[in-house]
């Protein structure tokens, strides 16, 4: 009846976890006491949960992936304070088989459900308004894709509670995640929730990918698009063409566990090989995936705070086309130490060098665009210059790993470590944060509180050396990664240090939280002058989501705007704005929709019981997903117009606060 | 507490003292290739990131908000000197680095059996290669000696100034040889033989270990290679054909014997399982390296290159991509 699922594997006996259990059970029912009490059940099913609001959707991604982010950093915080005190035969608080668990579900979880959350979340919000759009191409797919990454994410942190996680690292390499040594549901609990996470980034891809190429504005040429909505174009690209390969390989090392094939067994003609190449294949592109957009919002923030266009428009987009391509062929430099032949090892160390070289363009271009600029320090322009240091020093790395006569000392070292956190911390995660604080008060209407936004910079930008460098210097002293005790004199220092620095990182996320917190608060006992009165929240905008007011209406435009080149909301401002010429006309807007939520339910359900080996779920699962969609199809009444009254209304009293704004001058 | 703070600039002092940087100060002609293309890349690649991070720190001040005697040019967005200064600076660099990258991935090629050059220059040119089959097991690594015959657990013996010709397989999982002080790594994959070829210039005790995730026992699958000069190396073999050492186990390493190795040790949930002692076999059967590739290719005998492998057949295997032998056709 339950499949491989039996009381034995609630892991009740582990004092860390039931604890982790307790704490989050209390936490969730006092949540959901709460909305009860409020009786807010309707509203948030009506408003929320079955939003197809692109805007809306951007918001819960936000939310789970900063949950996401403190439950991967809880478990980085796990594995420094491990590796701090399990020195010389003391075998520290967390066994290997505790231990491997944790820095898989860092890895899976950083990655997949904080990282590419958070840029799902950077996509949702802005491209729509970044090119005058008034939704995305497919809404309702729009709020699958949400369902999807969330429902994965469930099914990773139920691994907490119900059997185990995946022990064998972020990439599930075999034959060690194989059947013969992995016979517990850890590795499946990694392969479902990747796999549908996966299926909702690869909607997402087809969905925004779309929305850039047929919804711009009218007028808008492809080169007066904004830095950042190029960026997601690119990302998108890269998504469509190697997330399907992260599927095949899912579904091939699912079909060996289940169904004892041999893709990648030691015996049987199963090839590691072909696991390792498929994997980077989508791995190495994925990084791009992630770091792209991340550029783009640094290219919107320079311009924005350094009071000038982007240096170099142009250049940007062409460079992040050639990073798309060369990001594309270099994935082998993940395996230089396999035994390759020399040319080949040659081809992908150089190819993956000269993605120094766009880069490194765009570095430029970011550094030129604040020369003889009026740089003002907010709060995002922070994150931006910890950004170019901290990014400099991890792309030199980069070129050293690059080089196969170099890599063959550093691979898999904790030098390796340090290097992709240095850019993926002081690149992606930097850039997603500074993201947030930076379209926030288009999204509330009100800024997030400044001070803690710039204290959580100082901490992380300290915390982050502290924590790596010395990684550094251990990768050079011979320490592998996912090491679970030593007992080499030469790390332990270093190893204190990098402790010290996750604690400094901690203070770093504390004041996140501290600032979110302060915001709600704001939302609720704001003072009227911290209202986003203008749109134009920072006052030097250039691009189109500044010219709306904030927060967005759920149409987004009332009159579909008339571009005039690139910055279109800059040349309004220089120039004056013309008076509308066409009168206010009805808008069409999709209607909400429980198709998201009940589909989402479903990939829960298949998903767990793919896990245990429960088939009837499985199955109920499917029928009950191919039910939903067959009545979807059916159903015509999916859509409605916006009343020329109601946007008039909207638009007298922008008008209002507008005159306001200006008469405060 | 307060006077504990005085020590606090000795910190970095002490860190250093006494000890070693493996990967800076190698102890072999591969590991010091690798050290200097890692320095040189480094030094090169300072040339550029310096002056970036000194001119975002400099831009950021000089062009602060508050400093209204700076320049502002509010519409400037494009320069085409600064475009070609920005295009061609990092294609320079990045053009010499390629070439070193070339050069170095060839000179450096773990699949390449130590070139006489690196043999003159640590003075032993005529120094017959040592042949060292090595094979990967939970948790702990195998090392025969074909041309020897004996074998060790968990300890690597080499003579100084002598190249090895490591040929290298799994019977587990995956994972990756690595001696720091001597340089290059390169996987170790069931089914397959890899190669890897090292030297050690000077006598010492190094670190060696696995550098790719193995399960529970990962962390205590380290190895000590011992480099010692030959006629201590010479003696060191005798003792242990001999059954001299304590070490040695009598029994000869053969099909069944093996069979003991292999099995892993239990691994229970809440510690590490036990590290693997160092265990010296007297005598070895034969052909087990080539029987453990073999076997995960149903039983086919798998590659013929044998114990002298010849030049022909290395160059065969340097220039296909592929670590596998691949001669059985899968
Ligand atoms: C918040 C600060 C962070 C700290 C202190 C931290 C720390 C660590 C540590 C200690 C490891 C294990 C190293 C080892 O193998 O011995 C690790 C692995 C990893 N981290 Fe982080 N991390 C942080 C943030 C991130 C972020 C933001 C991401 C990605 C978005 C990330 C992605 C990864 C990945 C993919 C791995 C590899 C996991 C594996 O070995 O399979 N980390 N991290
Ligand atoms: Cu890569
Ligand atoms: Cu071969």
């Amino acid at each position: 009846m339950l499949g491989k699922l039996t009381l034995s594997a609630i892991p009740y006996d582990v004092p860390i976890l039931v604890g982790t259990f307790i704490g989050v059970a209390v936490i969730g029912i006092a949540v959901l006491a709460a909305v009860t009490y409020f009786k807010k059940w309707g509203y948030l099913w009506r408003e929320w949960l079955t939003t197809v609001d692109h805007k809306k959707l951007a918001i819960m991604y936000v939310v789970l992936g900063l949950v996401m982010l403190v439950r991967g950093f809880a478990d980085a915080l796990m594995m420094r304070t491990q590796l701090a005190l399990a020195y010389a035969g003391n075998p520290g608080y967390l066994p290997p088989h505790h231990y491997d668990q944790v820095f898989s579900a860092h890895g899976t979880i950083m990655i997949f459900f904080m990282a590419m959350v958070m840029m799902q979340a950077l996509f949702n919000f802005v491209v729509p308004l970044q090119i005058g759009a008034r939704d995305v191409a497919f809404p309702l797919i729009n709020s699958i894709s949400f369902y999807m990454t969330l429902v994965s994410a469930i099914l990773i942190n139920i691994s907490l509670f119900i059997g185990e996680f995946s022990n064998v690292g972020w990439l599930g390499y075999p034959p060690i995640s194989e059947l013969q040594f992995n016979p517990g549901v850890g590795v499946d609990y990694y392969i479902w929730s990747v796999q549908i996470s996966g299926i909702g980034t690869l909607l997402t891809g087809m969905n925004f990918l779309t929305t850039i190429i047929k919804l711009r504005a009218p007028g808008m040429k492809w080169m007066h698009i904004p830095v950042f909505t190029w960026t997601a174009f690119f990302a998108c690209i890269m998504i469509l063409t190697t997330f399907p390969v992260l599927t095949v390989s899912m579904a091939l090392l699912a079909l060996d566990r289940y169904v004892g094939m041999h893709f990648f067994t030691n015996d049987g003609g199963g090839s590691v090989m072909l696991y390792l190449n498929l994997i980077w294949s989508w791995g190495h592109p994925e990084v791009y995936i992630l770091i792209l957009p991340a550029f783009g919002v640094f290219s919107e923030i320079a311009a924005t705070f350094s009071g000038k266009p982007l240096f170099g428009y142009a250049t940007m987009v062409i460079a992040t086309g050639i990073i798309t391509f060369l990001g594309s062929i270099v994935w082998v430099h993940h395996f230089f130490t396999m035994g390759s032949g020399a040319d080949v090892n040659t081809f992908f160390g150089i190819m993956t060098m000269f993605i120094a070289v766009p880069t490194g363009v765009k570095i430029f271009n970011w550094l030129f665009t604040m020369y003889k600029g009026r740089v003002r320090f907010e709060g995002p322009m922070h994150w931006i210059v910890g950004f170019m240091i901290t990014f400099s020093i991890g792309g030199m790395t980069g070129v050293m790993m690059a080089m196969p006569a170099a890599d063959w000392v550093i691979h898999n070292s904790l030098f390796l470590v340090a290097h992709f956190h240095n850019v993926i911390i002081g690149g992606v995660f930097f850039g997603y944060v500074a993201g947030l604080s930076y379209w926030f008060p288009k999204a509330f209407g009100f800024k997030m509180r400044d001070v803690w936004g710039k204290w959580a910079f100082r901490f992380w930008f300290v915390g982050f050396y502290l924590s790596f460098i010395p990684l550094y210097a251990v990768g050079l002293e011979g320490m592998t990664r996912r090491m679970n005790h030593y007992d080499n004199p030469n790390w332990h220092p270093w190893l204190l240090v990098a402790c010290v620095g996750v604690f400094v990182l901690a203070a770093g996320v504390a004041c996140q939280v501290i600032q979110f917190v302060f915001a709600a608060f704001d939302a609720v006992n704001r003072k009227p002058d911290a209202h986003d009165l203008t749109g134009d929240s920072w006052g030097s905008g250039r691009t189109l989501e500044w010219s709306i007011p904030s927060p967005v209406p759920h149409y987004n435009f009332a009159r579909l705007p008339v571009i005039r080149g690139l910055d279109t909301f800059h040349i309004e401002k220089e120039l004056g704005r013309p008076a509308p010429v066409a009168d206010l006309e009805p808008i069409h807007m999709p209607k909400y929709s429980a198709v998201g939520p009940v589909l989402g339910a479903c990939g829960l359900v298949i998903g767990f019981a793919l896990v245990w080996h429960i088939w009837w779920a499985v199955i109920v699962g499917l029928v009950v997903a191919f039910f939903t969609v067959i009545h979807r199809s059916a159903n015509l009444d999916v859509d409605f117009y916006v009343t020329v009254e109601e946007i008039r209304a909207d638009e007298e009293a922008f008008a209002k606060r507008l005159a306001a704004a200006r008469a405060a001058e | 507490m307060k006077r504990l703070w005085r020590f606090f600039p000795a910190l970095p002092a002490l860190m250093l003292s006494g000890c070693t940087v493996d990967l800076l100060q190698p102890a072999g002609p591969i590991g010091e290739g690798n050290r200097d293309m890692m320095v040189l890349e480094w030094a090169v690649m300072m040339c550029v990131v310096l002056p970036v991070i000194i001119a975002t720190l400099v831009f950021a001040w000089k062009y602060r908000a508050s400093n209204a005697k700076a320049e502002y040019l509010r519409n400037w967005s494009h320069s085409n000197k600064i475009e070609v200064f920005i295009w061609g600076v990092p294609i320079l660099i990045i053009l010499v680095l390629s070439g070193f990258n070339y050069w170095s991935t060839h000179y450096y090629d773990p699949y390449k059996p130590i070139s006489k050059e690196m043999q003159v220059k640590v003075g032993a040119p005529n120094a017959k290669p040592l042949h060292v089959e090595v094979i990967s097991l939970d948790w702990k690594w195998l090392f025969i000696y074909p041309d020897l015959g004996i074998a060790t657990i968990n300890e690597l013996d080499v003579p100084t100034k002598t190249p090895l010709d490591f040929r290298i397989t799994s019977d587990s999982v995956m994972t990756s040889f690595f001696i720091p002080q001597l340089g290059s790594q390169i996987y170790s994959m069931a089914g397959m033989e890899t190669q890897l070829h090292l030297m050690a210039s000077r006598p010492g005790n190094f670190q060696g270990e696995a550098a790719q995730y193995t399960g529970p026992g990962f962390s205590d699958m380290r190895f000590r290679t011992i480099a010692m000069p030959q006629e201590q190396f010479d003696a060191w073999v005798q003792n242990v054909r001999s059954g001299g050492n304590p070490l040695v186990v009598k029994e000869a390493l053969d099909a069944q014997t093996y069979q003991k190795y292999h099995v892993p040790p239990a691994a229970p949930h809440d510690a590490a399982p036990k590290p693997a002692p160092v265990v010296y076999f007297s005598s070895v059967q034969a052909g087990l390296f080539e029987n453990v590739v073999a076997k995960y290719n149903v039983g086919m005998t798998h590659d013929h290159h044998g114990k002298d492998m010849d030049e022909k057949a290395m160059d065969m295997h340097s220039e296909s991509h592929a670590a596998a032998p691949s001669n059985t056709g899968m």
